[in-house]
Order: C-alpha cells, then sequence, then structure tokens
C-alpha cells in the first residue's frame, strides 16, 4: 500500500550542467523505514525533493503506491514532508498549523478536529496546542512539524535532516521518539535523509548510500543499498567502507596473489596474507586494497591470523576504549586500532597486528569489494 | 515547474497591461506629437511635420535663429541649468550627507533625537519646502536676509530666489536640504554593514581616524554609494516642482522640464513640447548609460 | 570601548546640534510665521508678538476651498496606493519568488519606468485623460500617478517578498495550496507590515505630486493640495498671503511628518531595502 519504486530517475537542474542524480534505481517496501545518506553534495535532499514533488523528475519513472507520481503536484501524492527548520506558519498556533492542510484540502470541521486531537496524542502535544511557533522549543517545534505531517495521514513520511538542528542530547532523545513513532505508525513507510552516518545505522531499516562528485557520473548516484548491517559488513565499494562506521575502515595497498572458492591470498606490506572472500573474478598478480575494521585488528604477539608489524605512533584514550595510531610501515598509511580499555604504551613501541581472515575486505583496483564469505551477523 | 512559469506570468499580467496603458502608450503617443505641430486646445487636428520641430528655424536643436549660440537659446539654457543644478546638488548632498551618517555612525546620547530631526526635511513635501524657503529668503521679510545683515556678513538685502545671479544657488540650497537626509540614511545603512574587525584592528594599531576614512571606509562604501548618486542625479535631471515654485520659471534656473510645462501647457504648442520633453527622454536616457559606464569602470579598477 | 576625548565630545555635540538646528528650524520657523498676521508678518523678530490661529480658519473659510483640496488629495492617493498595492501583491511573488526567463530584465524595465521624466509621457497622457473623459476631475489624477507608484510598490514589496523563507513556502505547497492560497494565507500575515511601509511611502510620493496634478486639474474644486498651496492668493494682486500660505503648509506637513515619525524605522527599512538591494 505505500510501496515506493525508483525506476533510473535522473535529475539534472539545467541543461548544460551535470546530473545531480543519475539512474537513482531502487525500491522501498510497506512500511519500511528507509534513510538516504551520503556525503555533501550526494544529491539525497534533491532526491527526497523528487520524492516530495518540490523538484521536477528528468527522467525516469517514480511510483507511489503502484501509481506513477512524476506528474502528479505535491498534495496528490500521498506524501507529507518534516522540514530541516520545521516551517512551521509563524502566525498560526500549533492546532491551526496542524490543521491547515486538511483544510485546504477541504475536510470537514469534525474530521480535522479529530485527527489534530489524535496527533496531538501520539506526540504529546496537548499543553502546546493553543501556542504560537515562536513560544516553544527547538524540540517542540519538531514535534508540532511531525504533527503535521501525522495528521494528514500519508503513505509515505518524508524527513529533511530533522535533527540537525537540536543539541546533541535531545538529538539522542529525538531518534529514539522517530523510531518509535515508526513502530506506532506501522503501515506508513519513511524515508529520512542525514548525513550522519550514526542515524542511519539505528533508524534504518534499509540504507541507501549515495555517491557524490565524480562517482555519480562513473557509477550512477546510488553506491549501495541494504540493510545497516549489510553496508557495515559488506560495504560494496571503498566509498561505502569509508562512510559507514567511525572510525573510517583502514585501507592498505596490496596484491592479489591467488584466488580460491573459499578465500584469497593477498601480500600486503610485503607479507602474504589470506582473506575470507571470493576474489576469482580478479586477475591474479593486480593491485588491490585490503580493507579492516579498527575494531577487527587484534594487537597481539601470538595468535591467529596473518602478523603485521608496525610501529605505535599516537594513542588516544576515550575512556571505554583506546585508539591506536600506528604505522605498519614506509609508504603505507596510517592504521587505526581500536583496543577495549585504557592502553598504556609510549609511542615508537613495536606492535603486532593481527590480521584474520574473517576480518578482511577486499577491493579491486576499481573499489569494488569482493564478495565475502563469511556469515552476516545478525 | 512550467506550472510555476505560467502563473508568474499570469500574476504579473495585469501589472504589464496597466503599465502599458498607463505608461508606454502615452509615452507613445507623446513621441509621436513631437513630429507634429499640435494645440493644446484642439489635440485631433494634429499636422505632421516630421523633424521641423526638433531642427530647424523652428526646432530645438541647429536652430539658425539661435545668434547667440546654442548655449544661448532657451532651450540650451534649460539643459544647461538643469546639468548644473543635478551635478551641485548632487555633488553637495552626497558631501553633506557623508557627514550626516558619520556622525549618526557614532555612539552618543541622543543619537536617536538627531536621527528623528534629520527625518523632518525629507518629510515636508517639496512645494511645502519651496514656499518655506521662499519665504525664509524673501528679500524684504525673509529671515535669511536680516540674519545675514545683523550677522553682518551683507551690506544690503538680497533678492535670493529672483536675481538671476543667485537664484539657481537657492535652488540647489533648498534640494540639498531636502535630499540630504535620503543620501545620509542610504550611506548610514552601507557604513553599519561594513566589517567592524577592520576598524578595530586599525585603532591597534594607531592609525589615525581620518586616514582610516580615506583609505578603509571610504573604499568600502563607494560602490553603494556611487549607485546612489547614479539614482540621485537622474533624478535630479527631472527636476520640475522646485524650480517652478520657488522661481517660478524664470530664465536663469529654468529647468527642462520647466521649459516643456511652459511650452505645452502654458504656450499650448503641443508639438514643439513634446519635442522638448521627448529629447528630455533621450537625454536623460543617454546620461544614465553614460554615468552606468562611468560608475562600473570605477569600480571594475576598484 | 575607550573614552572619547574631550575635544572630540565637544564637536561631536556641536555638531550633532547643528545638524538638528538646520533640519528642523526651517519647519519650527514656518509654524511659527504660521501664527502671525498681518503687519506681524513684516516684523523681523523671529518669535509672534500675538500668536493667533487666525490664519488657520481663514484657509478654510477664505477663497479656496482648502477643505476640499485636503480631501481630494487623500482620495487621490488611497485609491491610487490602494490599487496599486493589489497589483503589486501578486506581482512581487512572481518576481521575488518564481524563477523565469526574462525576469532580470522586467525588473530593469520596472526601474526604468519609474526613472523617466514625468514630462515624457504628459501630451500623451493629457490626449489619454481627455479621451477618458478624466479630465479636471481628481479621479483622473490615479491614471498618470500609477506610472510611478506601481512599479515602486512592486519593487520594494519584491525585496521582501525574497526575503520570506523558502521551506515556508514549500510546506504550503505540500499542504495542498495554490500559489494564491500562498500569497494571502501564508506570505501577506507576515509581510503587512512591509505593506504598511510600502504603502505609507507610496502615499506620501503621491500626496507631494505637483506637476500633473498642475496640468490635468484646472478647477479650483478639484485642486489637490500642493497645487492648492501654490496658488493661495491674497486679497489683491500684489499681496502674497504668507501667514495663510504657511498655515496650509503646516496643516499638509504635521500629519506626514507624525506618520514618518511614528513608522520610521520601518520606513528606512523600505528606502534602504528598495535602493543598497536594487
Amino acid at each position: 500500500m505505500s510501496r515506493i519504486e525508483f525506476n533510473k530517475v535522473c535529475k539534472r537542474y539545467a541543461p548544460g550542467l551535470p546530473l545531480t542524480i543519475k539512474d537513482a534505481t531502487l525500491t522501498i517496501d510497506d512500511g519500511e523505514f528507509c534513510v538516504f545518506v551520503g556525503p555533501s553534495g550526494c544529491g539525497k535532499s534533491t532526491l527526497l525533493r523528487c520524492v516530495a514533488g518540490l523538484e521536477d523528475i528528468s527522467s525516469g519513472d517514480l511510483s507511489i503506491a503502484g501509481v506513477r507520481v512524476n506528474d502528479l503536484p505535491p498534495a496528490k501524492r500521498g506524501v507529507a514532508m518534516v522540514f530541516q527548520s520545521y516551517a512551521l506558519y509563524p502566525h498560526m498556533t500549533v492546532r491551526e498549523n496542524m490543521a491547515f492542510g486538511l483544510q485546504v484540502m477541504g475536510a470537514d470541521k469534525a474530521a480535522i478536529a479529530r485527527k489534530v486531537q489524535n496527533a496531538a496524542d501520539i506526540l504529546q502535544l496537548g499543553p502546546l496546542m493553543d501556542r504560537l511557533p515562536k513560544a516553544l522549543s527547538g524540540g517542540q517545534r519538531q514535534r508540532v512539524a511531525i504533527g503535521r505531517a501525522i495528521v494528514k495521514e500519508p503513505k509515505l513520511f518524508l524527513f529533511d535532516e530533522p535533527l540537525s538542528n537540536l543539541d546533541a542530547a535531545l538529538r539522542v532523545q529525538t531518534r529514539l521518539e522517530i523510531a518509535k513513532l515508526h513502530r506506532d505508525l506501522g503501515s506508513a513507510s519513511m524515508i529520512y535523509v542525514t548525513h550522519d552516518q550514526v542515524e542511519a545505522m539505528t533508524l534504518a531499516d534499509k540504507i541507501v548510500l549515495l555517491h557524490t562528485g565524480k562517482l555519480i557520473d562513473e557509477r550512477g548516484s546510488v553506491a549501495q543499498v541494504g540493510s545497516p548491517m549489510t553496508l557495515y559488513h559488506r560495504p560494496a565499494s571503498t566509498f561505502v567502507a569509508g562512510f559507514i562506521g567511525s572510525p573510517k575502515m583502514n585501507l592498505l595497498p596490496g596484491k592479489l596473489v591467488g584466488a580460491e572458492a573459499g578465500h584469497a591470498l593477498v601480500e600486503v606490506a610485503g607479507q602474504p596474507v589470506r582473506a575470507a572472500v571470493d576474489a576469482r573474478a580478479v586477475a591474479a598478480g593486480s593491485a588491490v586494497q585490503i580493507g579492516i575494521r579498527p575494531e577487527h585488528i587484534v594487537v597481539a604477539d601470538t595468535g591467529e591470523g596473518a602478523a603485521l608489524p608496525a610501529t605505535l605512533l599516537h594513542v588516544e584514550r576515550l575512556g571505554d576504549a583506546s585508539l591506536l595510531y600506528v604505522n605498519p610501515g614506509a609508504g603505507l598509511p596510517t592504521m587505526t586500532v581500536r583496543a577495549e580499555g585504557s592502553v598504556v604504551r609510549p609511542a615508537g613501541t613495536a606492535l603486532s597486528l593481527r590480521l584474520l581472515p574473517e576480518a578482511l575486505h577486499v577491493f579491486d583496483a576499481a573499489g569494488q569489494a569482493c564478495m565475502r564469505t563469511v556469515e552476516l551477523p545478525v | 515547474m512550467n506550472n510555476r512559469v505560467r502563473t508568474a506570468w499570469l500574476f504579473l499580467a495585469p501589472m504589464l497591461v496597466l503599465m502599458g496603458v498607463v505608461a508606454v502608450w502615452p509615452l507613445l503617443r507623446s513621441v509621436w506629437f513631437a513630429f507634429t505641430e499640435t494645440n493644446i486646445n484642439n489635440l485631433e487636428a494634429s499636422r505632421f511635420i516630421g523633424l521641423e520641430n526638433f531642427v530647424g528655424p523652428y526646432g530645438l536643436f541647429f536652430n539658425p535663429n539661435y545668434t547667440d549660440g546654442f548655449w544661448a537659446s532657451d532651450w540650451g539654457t534649460a539643459i544647461r541649468n538643469t546639468f548644473q543644478f543635478a551635478f551641485v546638488s548632487v555633488i553637495l548632498e552626497t558631501l553633506a550627507g557623508l557627514g550626516v551618517a558619520m556622525l549618526l555612525n557614532q555612539e552618543f546620547k541622543g543619537r536617536t533625537l538627531v536621527r528623528t530631526a534629520v527625518l523632518v526635511p525629507w518629510a515636508i513635501p517639496t512645494i511645502v519646502s519651496a514656499k518655506m524657503w521662499g519665504w525664509m529668503l524673501h528679500d524684504q521679510f525673509g529671515v535669511v536676509n536680516q540674519l545675514l545683515l545683523d550677522w553682518g556678513l551683507i551690506a544690503d538685502k538680497i533678492a535670493w530666489t529672483a536675481d538671476a545671479g543667485t537664484a539657481m544657488w537657492s535652488v540647489v540650497l533648498v534640494d540639498v536640504w531636502k535630499t540630504t537626509p535620503f543620501m545620509a540614511l542610504l550611506i548610514l545603512a552601507a557604513l553599519q554593514t561594513l566589517p567592524r574587525d577592520c576598524y578595530e584592528a586599525a585603532r591597534v594599531d594607531g592609525v589615525h581616524p581620518l586616514r582610516v576614512f580615506w583609505k578603509v571606509t571610504l573604499p568600502l562604501i563607494r560602490q553603494p554609494l556611487l549607485v546612489a548618486m547614479v539614482f540621485r542625479l537622474l533624478d535630479a535631471l527631472r527636476v520640475f516642482d522646485l524650480i517652478y515654485v520657488l522661481t517660478s520659471n524664470d530664465s536663469s534656473t529654468i529647468s527642462m522640464s520647466g521649459l516643456v510645462m511652459r511650452e505645452m501647457v502654458e504656450a499650448g504648442n503641443v508639438g514643439f513640447g513634446s519635442a522638448a520633453s521627448t529629447s528630455l527622454f533621450l537625454i536623460i536616457m543617454l546620461s544614465a548609460v553614460v554615468f552606468l559606464r562611468a560608475t562600473r569602470v570605477k569600480l571594475a579598477e576598484a | 570601548m575607550n573614552q572619547r576625548p574631550l575635544l572630540g565630545s565637544v564637536a561631536l555635540y556641536a555638531a550633532a546640534a547643528l545638524v538638528v538646528c538646520i533640519s528642523v528650524g526651517p519647519f519650527l520657523y514656518m509654524v511659527l510665521t504660521s501664527l502671525k498676521t498681518g503687519a506681524a508678518l513684516f516684523d523681523p523678530a523671529i518669535w509672534p508678538k500675538q500668536a493667533t490661529t487666525a490664519n488657520y480658519t481663514a484657509l478654510f473659510e477664505g477663497a479656496q476651498p482648502f477643505g476640499r483640496h485636503l480631501l481630494n488629495s487623500v482620495i487621490v492617493a488611497t485609491v491610487t496606493v490602494g490599487g496599486a498595492m493589489v497589483l503589486a501583491v501578486t506581482a512581487s511573488y512572481a518576481l521575488g519568488r518564481i524563477r523565469f526567463k526574462g525576469k532580470g530584465l522586467l525588473m530593469l524595465t520596472l526601474l526604468g519606468v519609474s526613472m523617466f521624466p514625468q514630462v515624457a509621457v504628459l501630451s500623451g497622457m493629457f490626449e489619454l485623460i481627455q479621451a477618458l473623459g478624466l479630465f479636471n476631475r481628481t479621479l483622473g489624477l490615479v491614471v498618470p500617478y500609477t506610472i510611478f507608484t506601481l512599479p515602486f510598490t512592486v519593487w520594494i514589496l519584491t525585496t521582501f517578498m525574497r526575503d520570506l523563507p523558502g521551506e515556508l513556502e514549500e510546506a504550503a505547497i505540500m499542504d495542498g495550496c495554490s500559489p494564491l492560497r500562498i500569497i494571502f494565507q501564508v506570505f501577506l500575515p507576515l509581510l503587512w507590515p512591509a505593506l504598511v511601509s510600502t504603502g505609507l511611502l507610496a502615499f506620501i510620493g503621491a500626496w507631494n505630486e505637483f506637476l500633473f496634478a498642475l496640468t490635468f486639474i484646472v478647477e479650483d474644486d478639484q485642486r489637490t493640495v500642493p497645487v492648492g498651496i501654490s496658488m493661495i492668493a491674497g486679497a489683491t494682486a500684489y499681496e502674497i498671503p504668507w501667514g495663510s500660505i504657511m498655515a496650509a503648509s503646516v496643516i499638509v506637513t504635521l500629519p506626514l511628518l507624525g506618520l514618518v515619525l511614528v513608522f520610521q524605522k520601518k520606513i528606512v527599512s523600505g528606502l534602504t531595502a528598495g535602493a543598497v538591494k536594487g
């Protein structure tokens, strides 16, 4: 009932300008919480606005609940939008703000009052109903903005960076409220735009990570679509691997020595290392990149996996964990290792980094990932 | 989005139509009349005479009857008067406006009072200003003459608005008095958008305030200042009310617009008057182009 | 903040006092003159020995229908400004918020029209007014007054429309509002201070207009105030009734002055918005 389908959607602002969105093809299922995320310039807000109807789609098809909506005005698409700056009507009270859209559509007074009350209950806006927006705090205004959307009972909710104007503490709290809202509203789908990958990882059923810059032309706008865990453990490219996860995944240059069905042998910093990937599609001897997340590296002199010698450059202690910045060798990029607890070691210490096959990612010369052969954690 | 564009034109249409009827049509007709001989009492009977109103023995320009030269003729004098008035006025009111703006930019007790006071000359209708100053500059009973006599600055009372030597200056005086607030407010607005850090850096460096003004302030407000001056210059070229009421369109002060009025309405010579008004229009357009070019050159240099 | 040196302070306050005197002095003198009659006018003393309101009463009982002039001015200015504002609201929405080809040119043309000399259209306008049967009628002045009032109001309102937040308009679009609804139900409540100051400025412009009022109205009854004042004549051909003229001037100026002073902040922002941003 609220399935959204993008089919090769492209958007160009003016002839002669490069495509802002290229060949976006994806499906959002009924009731799914989908997050559009990506670095600045990736077109995530533009894509959202195309769904809303505030921007025209240059080519391709967009369907909501089976109906092609490219040419429909926003009010006829069954969508409701929560703006980054909330965009509440300053001269109207909270109640009037929420009722306005329904009034424009011509609903009768009783129905309007009922729906407004319903939304107010869900969001606990009761005591605020007769206030003007300027008498509300940021968090309260945001709830009114959400209430304004709920009242229209849309098939699809659109959120444009709703948390970016809130302070850190409020952000966490509101994140939880939005997650709860999604559970309560059940059948409606939600598209949520953010630049913050933590919000994406915690809220999404499905993440759509978008390319930026030249990559849009080379590979289309969509870098990867999948569940948060899929993007985290099976990034489809170095772009995805570098965006999701903080601190970023370590990427080292290497060479593919050989590949079999269950694993591949690569050479990194002069060391032969086994990786649990299927790299048969890549020619032996070609340059590849090895990826490993900071928390998957074990610092131990003995143990499983290949040993990579490195020199400790600097330690950052966060309280519950420590970040170790190490140099794996001349000409190689600095690596980050995340260790539990407080690590107290002087700079210059020689360390041994253990690289387990299940922890390694391999990317070909074009940055595309080789299929990992480990199970995805739940 | 094409819907939006269509809506835009729909919303603009009434305004455009009205402007067409009220401005474009009369302008075109006026230009038409310039090529005719028409009397104001009978607009329908107009006789096409080509360029006779513009050049030739009955024309504005290149008239063999101008024995003392073009600039001594009525039309030439009017052009000369108008440009003199415009340039002198605008330069004076810019300088005065700059001074007042610098004053208002300082923080001191009673600043709001001064700012309110400064608005008064601008709020007074031009006619009233003309009459008011006309009274103050009156040769026999005017307070200006009285004060100047009392302070020993002049020997006899001067007929400021009637005497050919001083009439134009009295017009300039009133115009400057009236328009300085406008310039002052514009310049003040520009001054207040200037970044504070330049000044603080200068103060820390111990730079003398006059140098700060010359080297820092002036270049930074140059652009809005030039824009305001061009605006005012073009505005001043159309002057009519002040001169008509203060000096009754006397030949030493008559402006181009004044001459048009005299010929068209008082003498009833619609054709000739229209030729003058069309010429005025062209002169102003030409001036606009010249002024804008000149300021753009200055801005490009900056 | 540093302390201003004493000499600097003195100079500053002296300059301020001078500016205030020059600005307000003439007007005060005008008021004082209006309170003198007869021979007192020719007395060089500044203050009236016997202040009297005779001039004021004479205005309304005298040969010129001054009261009628005031009424005419009010009617013309109100109708002109009212009509212009109605058209300007929708026009400024289009110019301020919709992107379309030719907009820049249109704005420049509007500016150009408001800058051209009134006399340039005089003969054509004369013909038009006569054809419409509006010659010598007060309301006929609305036609030429629109030439400068309409572009002016459109220009100023456009800058205000431009400054309204885009997301507000988008929220209204998502709520299903048509452009007209957006203008009247969402923007207008936010714009009304701008409307007031723009209307005020336009009103003052129409009120003060002289040239067209002089040319197109010859019957005293239909005249507007500026022309009326310029024609106040005395009992004999040689006598100029300065007292009455000053009184009339004061009456005409006081409301304008009052309005300007009360709304000065808004007027200043309107003026500078139109000019600086233009």
